[in-house]
């Protein structure tokens, strides 16, 4: 990982982030425009959420990482405290490995 | 009423503390693969200050430990942060007010940030939302990574400890507020099972990007006035 490699990357990644924040003044964007952003970006972090809980590389992420956002994920919509649900998904996950469970 | 204020305040804190943990034990353990794989101290530290993105530092880092060159990595990391341009947009909105706010702010955007400000349903609470939870992952993330470069062999890998579960629970638990109100259900489900079917086929972070589609299944005419009142989206 070369020092030009890491700026390069650092760049684009910041460019991404600064583009809508500079854009956002000096566009006019519609009400529907605006709605469409809200709901891409929840649909990214559903993606994100789906793809992450269940891939690893282009595979199966591997039963234990599915059962432990599984339990978090039931939890979350029977609005269980936020806390209780992400410690329960770890605490799944970590369970299901030290049993064996990849 | 008072007291109440206090907890609708706190809560979110708590989350965010509990986020950074979480956090915090990846970082130290993306300083430890780092330096474990043969990289110099200074890079994964470096990374991290100047990309902060966890997913693209890995993915980055795990391409020139599998002998790709630096353009690969880059390339990788790009592809797998593009998802940061749409998310850009929608912090814009707390991001107003003076260029160095901005430019700095933008820094912090990230999936967790992005999440946690969006799951606001007071648009007042949005920009204290955004700033402490980017700030503070920020600090913890970079702090955790330069711990991971000196002890990070004592940590091994995190996923043992079920910590691999923790950023999809999370991003759920912060979106779903999101999709029960403002009617992105349909587009989300449609978009992720989209990203699902092209994950064997494409590179790491192109099916996430693709689950845009799903915004194809909005209706032309759906809940625009909803968008300006309930959901906190200001004209």
């Amino acid at each position: 990982m070369t020092i030009a490699a890491i700026l390069a990357l650092a760049a684009g990644t910041y460019l991404y982030r600064v583009a809508g924040p500079l854009l956002h003044g000096r566009l006019q964007l519609s009400d529907r425009f605006r709605r469409l952003l809200l709901i891409g970006a929840a649909v990214l972090l559903l993606a994100l959420v789906s793809t992450s809980a269940l891939t690893q590389g282009h595979g199966f992420a591997g039963w234990a990482r599915v059962a432990g956002v599984a339990v978090g994920v039931v939890l979350a919509i029977r609005r269980v405290p936020f806390l209780v649900v992400v410690v329960a998904a770890v605490a799944t996950t970590g369970l299901l490995r030290l049993a064996g469970v990849a | 009423m008072r007291s109440l204020w206090r907890t609708v305040a706190l809560a979110p804190v708590r989350d965010i503390a509990l986020v950074c943990l979480a956090d915090g034990v990846v970082g130290v353990s993306f300083g430890a693969i780092s330096v474990a794989g043969g990289l110099p101290i200074w890079v994964p530290i470096v990374m991290s200050l100047l990309i902060f993105a966890g997913g693209a530092q890995f993915g980055a880092v795990a391409v020139v430990l599998a002998g790709g060159g630096p353009v690969a990595a880059v390339v990788a990391g790009l592809v797998l942060n593009a998802r940061l341009l749409p998310f850009s947009f929608t912090a814009a909105e707390v991001l107003d007010g003076g260029w160095l706010r901005t430019l700095l702010g933008a820094q912090l955007t990230i999936d967790e940030t992005v999440a946690f400000t969006l799951a606001q349903r007071d648009p007042a609470r949005r920009g204290v939302t955004y700033w402490t939870c980017g700030i503070s992952l920020y600090v913890i993330w970079n702090l955790a990574v330069g711990v991971g470069t000196i002890a990070g062999h004592a940590v091994g890998n995190v996923d043992a400890y079920g910590l691999d579960a923790a950023s999809p629970t999370v991003l759920f638990a912060l979106v779903l507020p999101l999709l029960r109100t403002t009617g992105a259900a349909r587009p989300a489900v449609v978009g992720t099972l989209i990203a699902l079917a092209a994950t064997p086929f494409l590179p790491p972070g192109v099916p996430v990007l693709l689950a845009l589609l799903g915004l194809l299944t909005v209706g032309r005419n759906e809940g625009v006035d909803r968008s300006a009142g309930s959901n906190g989206v200001t004209a």
